[in-house]
């Protein structure tokens, strides 16, 4: 996979994407408040944090689908927030979103194949070649010619990701990918993200799975009304530094008293 | 019953020839109405003041007028404003295709602004230009969609034709007149016949029409309801 | 246009919209009868009545009403059926109406919850109570759009009466047309009545509709 290869030429430290002082406001209401982040290459960061601490306004800044109110996205130290993002700049990261969003009047392949043979001029035959070794990796090279509709949940979100990836992202940013599914296919999902984890993919990922966050995430960083609260690596669900943290991460236990 | 003379000399080929005048108007005016249509609801979308002003303008006469004062206005307006005499059949077929396009207009404005924002979202990260994501995301969704509604105009079109009559058209209604004024002394059930004949004709045309409309409509929002169920 | 000309034929044309809106008011209330008695008909399952009523909505759907009116007119009186213009005018527009109607009510029924019915029953409430006490008022709110765009529809449907020369709107500008020439005074008086007409029902229509959405 072509991802794959990129990073190991070029597996110098610097960050594929820096985010620096990302500033967001709706009306009065600051969402995102100076935010700094980088994503070296190779890398996993999970984003956690309560809802409406910004974590999906966050991501959305990154890959333009807001303005900025403030500070700068910075793509291989270029900056490419500011003014009106190119075609080419918004191919080079990808996105999948909670409710997959597949476009329904055209087929798994066609879904596929959309993005690179029109963006990038790829030949149809070139792109539906790879848009099946896509499918075959996520296990629906039986499904290319089916319209999404008939799909599960599961499913779509699968073709979802092929879709991001046939674009060859640098980056590939999830939000809450997992949200909309029901809990039988959500770890067939999972299972998909993690591997490609494994093939070297960098990755920003948000998400309310703890059990997968703790085993992809390279380093976690847990966003609390616009600001990070705290930042650190997989031992943060062992022994998190903060009060925030601490509390953040019981909510998702449960005791009964008495025991 | 006195119904003999529907059998006799052409009285049924003379109906059926009428009928061929009435189908002949709705299907030029849809098939004018089609594309005008298409193109009147995306410049709908289009955040341009003026336009949008005038186009509603005109969507909002074409709803709240009668469809027979179109026809008249078409028909003996054109004459007297712009001194063009358009044929019955002509100023019918102008006068449905202003309808129709008003209403399939408003129809795709509806289907695109009806577009769920994630579609847009997906393009947009996916490295769509706005062109790109309007021509190969949107319409062809927002089209979709319209295909029963569009059905449904066509059997609308068909009934409203019978008022073409009224300036002047001799398409089945007419016909039918000329048969029960031919036949009036000889056989006096003519008119409850002719008028039966003449509604179980138009019936034969719309009834099958508003089937697939419906049969299509529930096609489709099953479709809508197996998607929102995944 | 002749301003003087137009000035003299508003008499004429304020007659005429008195006979539009004599004869819609008539056929909407006879449309809206119809269309409940349809609607409920249909509910229940009534048999027979059910599948007679499914015909007539059929029939009444799709063929035109001009056809249907020249049945009434012309044809009827053959079986010794005599109907004044008048009466047949609203007959006509309460059999095209009806099914119109109907079809709005029906939807509203259907949309009451299931669970509406069921605790009119667990309270005791007999069928005719419930759907009297319970079902209709709920249903009648959520039909209340759909039954103004059917007002809109038969107002404007009415114009065919003119083709059994009653003299309502169409009929007096088709006559000052035909026997005047004064064919743009005619057209400009035509459009201005039906606007005034029908503009503030369909701004009725906006707003119910806008409050009905929002109210959800």
């Amino acid at each position: 996979m072509n991802a794959t290869e990129n990073h190991a030429a070029n597996a110098n430290e610097r960050p594929v994407l820096e985010l620096r002082n990302i500033t967001k406001r709706f009306g009065s209401n600051t969402v995102l408040d100076g935010v700094d982040i980088a994503v070296n290459t190779g890398e996993v960061v999970v984003l956690l944090g309560p809802s409406g601490c910004g974590k999906s306004t966050l991501l959305r800044c990154v890959v333009g689908l807001e303005d900025l109110d403030g500070g700068e996205v910075l793509l291989d130290g270029e900056v490419i927030s500011g003014a009106a993002r190119s075609q080419e700049a918004r191919t080079r990261m990808g996105m999948v979103f909670q409710s997959y969003d597949l476009f329904p009047n055209l087929s798994v392949l066609d879904n596929i194949t959309l993005a690179p043979t029109l963006v990038r001029g790829t030949p149809k035959a070139e792109a539906e070649q790879r848009a099946v070794k896509l499918l075959e990796r996520v296990g629906l090279a039986d499904k290319a010619n089916d319209l999404p509709s008939t799909l599960s949940g599961g499913q779509q979100q699968r073709v979802a990701i092929c879709r991001a990836l046939a674009m060859d992202p640098e980056i590939l940013l999830l939000d809450e990918v997992t949200a909309a599914l029901d809990p039988e296919m959500v770890h067939e999902v999972l299972q998909v993200v993690l591997e490609l984890a494994d093939d070297g993919l960098t990755m920003l990922i948000v998400t309310h799975e703890m059990s997968f966050a703790r085993a992809i995430a390279d380093r976690v960083i847990l966003l609390d009304s616009g600001n990070i609260a705290e930042e650190g690596d997989a031992s943060f669900f062992e022994q998190p530094k903060t009060e925030r943290a601490r509390q953040f991460l019981s909510t998702f236990e449960f005791h009964r008293a008495g025991r | 019953m006195g119904a003999e003379f529907l059998f006799q000399g052409a009285t049924i080929e003379r109906l059926l020839g009428g009928l061929l005048v009435t189908m002949r108007i709705s299907l030029f005016s849809v098939a004018f109405s089609i594309p005008l249509g298409i193109v009147m609801g995306v410049l709908f979308t289009r955040k341009n003041r003026v336009l949008h002003v005038i186009l509603s303008f005109y969507l909002n006469f074409i709803r709240v007028m009668p469809q027979l004062v179109l026809l008249f206005l078409v028909f003996f307006g054109s004459a007297t404003s712009i001194g063009i005499n358009f044929s019955g059949e002509v100023a019918s077929v102008i006068a449905f295709t202003l309808w129709g396009t008003a209403e399939l207009g408003d129809l795709v404005r509806a289907a695109i602004e009806a577009t769920p924002r994630q579609q847009y979202w997906s393009a947009y990260v996916l490295g769509l230009s706005r062109r790109q994501t309007f021509r190969h995301v949107i319409l062809p969704q927002a089209l979709r969609s319209m295909i029963p509604p569009c059905v449904n105009l066509i059997t609308r079109i068909v009934k409203t034709t019978s008022l073409c009559m009224l300036i002047g058209v001799v398409e089945v209604v007419r016909v039918g007149q000329q048969i029960i004024d031919f036949n009036r002394f000889e056989y006096p059930y003519a008119a409850l016949w002719t008028y039966a004949v003449l509604g179980l004709l138009y019936f034969a045309v719309c009834w099958p029409l508003s089937r697939l409309a419906r049969w299509l409509e529930a096609n489709n929002s099953l479709r809508r309801r197996h998607r929102e169920r995944h | 246009m002749n301003w003087g000309l137009v000035g003299s034929y508003v008499p004429f044309f304020v007659a005429a919209a008195q006979v539009t809106l004599y004869i819609s008011f008539g056929g909407i209330v006879l449309a809206l009868l119809v269309g409940l008695l349809c609607a409920v008909v249909r509910l229940w399952k009534v048999p027979v009545l059910e599948q007679l009523v499914g015909a007539y909505i059929e029939i009444s759907r799709n063929t035109p009403s001009l056809v249907q009116l020249f049945f009434l007119y012309f044809g009827l009186p053959k079986l010794g059926i005599l109907l004044s213009q008048e009466a047949c005018a609203i007959i006509c527009l309460g059999f095209l109406g009806g099914s119109y109607m109907a079809e709005a009510f029906r939807a509203a029924l259907e949309a009451v919850p299931a669970v509406q019915h069921e605790s009119a029953q667990v309270l005791g409430l007999t069928r005719a109570q419930a759907m009297r006490h319970v079902i209709l008022p709920i249903a009648m709110k959520q039909a209340t759009p759909s039954v103004v765009a059917n007002v809109v529809f038969l107002v404007k449907e009415s114009s065919v009466v003119s083709g059994i020369a009653l003299a309502d709107l169409m009929y007096v500008a088709k006559d000052i047309i035909g026997n005047n020439y004064d064919t743009l005074e005619a057209l400009f008086l035509l459009v201005v009545f039906y606007a005034i007409i029908l503009i503030p029902v369909c701004l009725l229509g906006t707003y119910v509709e806008r409050r009905f959405t929002n109210g959800r």
